[in-house]
């Protein structure tokens, strides 16, 4: 298991970011404000501290290897422009996340648009589909199963099941109400199943 | 139980995920990003907003936007140094609505644009509309027809070439993908000729008697044309021809119409009046006016409604999101304590904002819509479900329900295909969900799509483009636009070839039924509210008439009328709400039928102001827009709300422009 390298125990290295104690949300604090004010040191130390915890969000929100590490480059290569427009009012964490997301939202659009081109709305689902059939060739269940998710249900999946956090703060973190979270998650209880039924005819 | 077990086994999996980065990606990311973090510090020392670093206003607002949401990659990399510029010259310039394109500092090296968009390319739309053009994007796209219900904002290619139209100055450095028209959008209200999509038709033709002696179409009582061209005319240029619905300018107008008496058994009244042509001695026109029944508002049903918002990236301006809050803001007035409002939102963020929550509770409604912040560029997904499914939730017996929909174009709310849209919200509309559409802001406005979602969902499709228009639609029409009181209205005219040789339509082009489809209840039509007017006029070339177009047939016999002397006979077909079998109303139409008014004569000059716009000026002859402004100004009548005034002052502008 690849988890075994990174010499963190998954307990650990599941963590969520969120529930990190208290010193080290300050000293997020502190060093956000002195990379805003153009402090380099400080944003390096920032983004080194927080990186692995980034690529393995970028992977549960893509479902693959290669699409989480475009996504974490992407990510790394605007941060310094999207710290500008970090507000103090919320955790750096919560504001990662809430980053991680708006880019996995416009990597897909990309996709999808150089995809859809021209046809209309119908390409969307089409596209869709073939990653789901993609997926099911010979991937992992979990891939399989996530394909089947849309995005917004993949988002909430992977933070609140992937990350841990709870409704709350994944409301927080998509900018939703909590009863979206639960409904979401709802739905996403209806695909399972949905899933397991196909399983089970195949 | 198993639920539970389904949902374990995806957190065990998602957990147990994550391979380590790769080491030497992570390097490299981290090496981008100081240097990235060095070049914004860098920018942020030493560049002031010049004209070489920012060759145009409308950079600046592309990039404002542009880090608004992280670009691709590809972008990212060339265009990092522009980026870079854009914070100092959002910090400097924080507002950038200001409509001004040659305000950043620098000697005259900023090019005015003509703000004249041009009205010809609506396909082939140039590639400075692109919001965000991948630098990789692959061939031309080619734009297929007005069915297309893609929000084609993201799609334009940059393989395009800009064609030499005056509409923008062209400087802008491509890469950025963000340009001068992108900001005239969000600037100017200025529309694009790009994205935007009109539903429309050939003009309805002249119909020979003899040969086709009825005429069918299904009412319209949409306004969203006349907003779409006023705002043209306001920004200073003719609207595209495709925008212009006669119907629909003609329907925007109150008229003092006599309404049904309080014991009708019928939800509406029709009142036909004969009068002569303004613009043909020859010809007449027959006025087909309906007047709904208007209940008090104590006696309205209870009312729910779902606001289901639009809050992309695109909607983060004052004209949209602004004006929207401000709009539901004068809306709540009307509503009464227990009638109940939810708000859902899609795109960029989505979901439930406000519960369903009487309307008496003022301030959590408004804290809530307070909230709404427009951004990120999610294709929503549940959107359109999550209303329905919460409308459905609010919704009791006798109750209205109704779903608004506010977008300024995005209409990508959860259900891609455009058919299963369309299915989805007739198979809600039979339920008893009925669905408003409200377009804000203008050169993303699919204007077709909206008028397809609304027609289907049973509801009025309407264009807000100023807070005086919200008052109207939302406020003094309110009532009307959300309480139906009659389904499926039809209107069927067959003229009798004694006394009628010629006649057309003026408007309705896309409201056109089968005659066949007359009697089938089956088919959908538009709907009535309560208190809505609708006018439909017919030119109309009695036989012997001087104006004749066409001659007689040599080897056919004249065709044989009815001698009763009627014109014509109307007849109407309605569904009370919630019910299957529709109900007739007939009449015969009769000459000189009706007192011609300045209800009758402003809707005529109307009708020749929209066929002027639409330049199907082979019937009006010399009739031109000071005759339609001299008819329209003698006929403004009371004008309550100021309506034909500004009408007046509208065509004179296009008068101008028409020069």
């Amino acid at each position: 298991m690849r988890a075994a390298r990174q010499g963190l125990t998954p307990r650990a290295r599941h963590t969520n970011v969120l529930d990190m104690d208290k010193s080290d949300d300050s000293d997020d604090a502190v060093l956000a404000r002195r990379a805003a004010d153009g402090d380099r040191e400080a944003f390096s130390a920032l983004l080194a501290r927080h990186y692995d915890r980034l690529f393995a969000f970028c992977y549960r929100l893509t479902g693959t290897r290669d699409q989480a590490e475009d996504l974490t480059q992407d990510i790394c290569a605007a941060l310094p422009v999207k710290l500008a427009g970090f507000r103090a009012e919320a955790r750096f964490t919560t504001w990662l996340y809430r980053v991680a997301v708006n880019a996995a939202h416009d990597a897909r659009r990309r996709a999808a648009s150089h995809a859809r081109a021209a046809r209309g709305w119908g390409d969307w689902e089409v596209n869709r589909r073939a990653a789901i059939a993609e997926a099911r060739e010979g991937q992992s269940w979990l891939e399989a199963a996530m394909a089947t998710l849309s995005p917004e249900l993949r988002d909430t999946v992977a933070l609140v099941l992937g990350e841990g956090v709870t409704q709350a703060e994944a409301a927080q973190v998509l900018r939703i109400s909590e009863g979206t979270v639960a409904w979401r998650m709802s739905e996403v209880k209806k695909r399972l199943r949905a899933l397991k039924e196909k399983e089970a005819e195949a | 139980m198993s639920d539970e077990f389904d949902l374990d086994q995806l957190a065990d999996a998602l957990k147990a995920a994550p391979p380590a980065p790769d080491a030497a990606r992570k390097a490299a990311n981290l090496r981008l990003a100081e240097k990235n973090f060095d070049r914004a510090q860098e920018s942020a020392r030493g560049l002031r907003p010049t004209p070489e670093a920012s060759p145009n206003g409308a950079l600046i607002k592309g990039v404002a936007k542009m880090f608004h949401s992280l670009t691709a990659r590809a972008a990212m990399v060339t265009t990092t140094a522009i980026v870079a510029v854009g914070i100092i010259v959002v910090a400097t310039q924080p507002d950038l609505r200001i409509p001004g394109f040659g305000q950043a500092d620098g000697p005259g090296t900023i090019t005015t644009p003509d703000m004249r968009p041009d009205p010809r390319p609506q396909v082939n739309a140039p590639a400075a509309m692109v919001k965000q053009a991948p630098v990789t994007a692959g061939g031309p796209v080619a734009r297929e027809g007005t069915e297309s219900l893609a929000p084609m904002t993201e799609l334009a290619p940059m393989a395009e070439p800009m064609p030499p139209s005056p509409v923008m100055a062209t400087r802008v450095a491509p890469p950025v993908g963000y340009t001068a028209a992108r900001v005239a959008d969000d600037t100017l209200a200025a529309p694009l000729p790009d994205t935007e999509e009109f539903a429309n038709a050939d003009t309805n033709p002249l119909k020979i008697t003899a040969e086709d002696p009825v005429s069918t179409f299904s009412i319209d009582v949409d306004t969203a044309s006349w907003s779409v061209i006023r705002s043209s005319l306001m920004a200073g240029y003719l609207p595209p021809k495709e925008a212009v619905r006669i119907e629909e300018m003609i329907n925007y107008f109150p008229y003092d119409y006599p309404a049904p008496a309080a014991d009708s058994p019928d939800p509406f009244r029709p009142t036909v009046t004969v009068m002569g042509t303004p613009w043909n001695e020859g010809t007449q026109l027959v006025q087909i006016a309906l007047q709904g029944k208007m209940p008090a508002r104590e006696d309205r049903p209870p009312l729910n409604i779902v606001f289901l918002i639009d809050t992309s990236g695109s909607m983060d301006a004052p004209n949209k999101l602004g004006l929207l809050k401000q709009s539901f803001r004068l809306m709540l007035g009307q509503l009464r304590p227990e009638d109940e409002v939810s708000i859902v939102t899609y795109a960029g963020s989505a979901g439930q904002v406000l519960a369903p929550t009487p309307a008496g509770e003022r301030s959590t409604i408004l804290a809530a819509l307070e909230r709404l912040e427009a951004g990120g560029s999610t294709a929503g997904q549940e959107g359109l479900q999550q209303a329905y499914q919460v409308a459905e939730s609010m919704s009791g017996d006798g109750e209205v329900t109704r779903v608004i929909l506010a977008t300024d174009g995005d209409f990508n709310v959860g259900i891609s295909d455009p058919d299963a849209l369309r299915d989805f919200i007739a198979k809600k509309r039979d339920s008893g969900v009925y669905l408003s559409v409200l377009g804000f802001g203008r050169g993303n406005l699919d204007d077709a799509t909206m008028q397809a979602l609304a027609q289907n969902g049973n509801g009025q499709a309407a264009y807000i483009d100023t807070l005086s228009e919200a008052q109207k639609v939302l406020v003094d029409q309110l009532t009307g636009a959300l309480f139906p009181i009659a389904d499926d209205v039809k209107v069927q005219v067959e003229f009798n070839p004694a006394e009628i040789a010629e006649y057309r339509l003026i408007g309705y082009e896309t409201r056109a039924l089968k005659r066949e489809d007359f009697n089938n209840d089956a088919v959908d039509a538009g709907e009535i509210g309560a208190g809505h007017q609708v006018t439909a006029i017919y030119e109309v070339t009695p036989v012997g008439s001087g104006a004749v177009m066409t001659d007689a047939l040599r080897y056919q016999a004249a065709p044989e009328g009815s001698d009763s002397g009627e014109l014509g006979f109307l007849k109407l077909r309605y569904k009370a709400p919630g019910e299957d079998v529709s109900k007739l109303i007939a009449q015969p139409i009769l000459p000189d039928m009706g007192t011609p008014g300045d209800d009758q004569n402003f809707a005529a000059a109307i009708a020749g102001f929209g066929q002027l716009l639409r330049g199907d000026d082979k019937y009006l002859g010399a009739w031109d827009y000071a005759d339609a402004i001299a008819l329209a100004a003698a006929h403004k009548g009371a004008d309550r709300f100021g309506y034909r005034a500004e009408a007046v002052k509208l065509m004179r502008l296009a008068e101008t422009l028409s020069q």
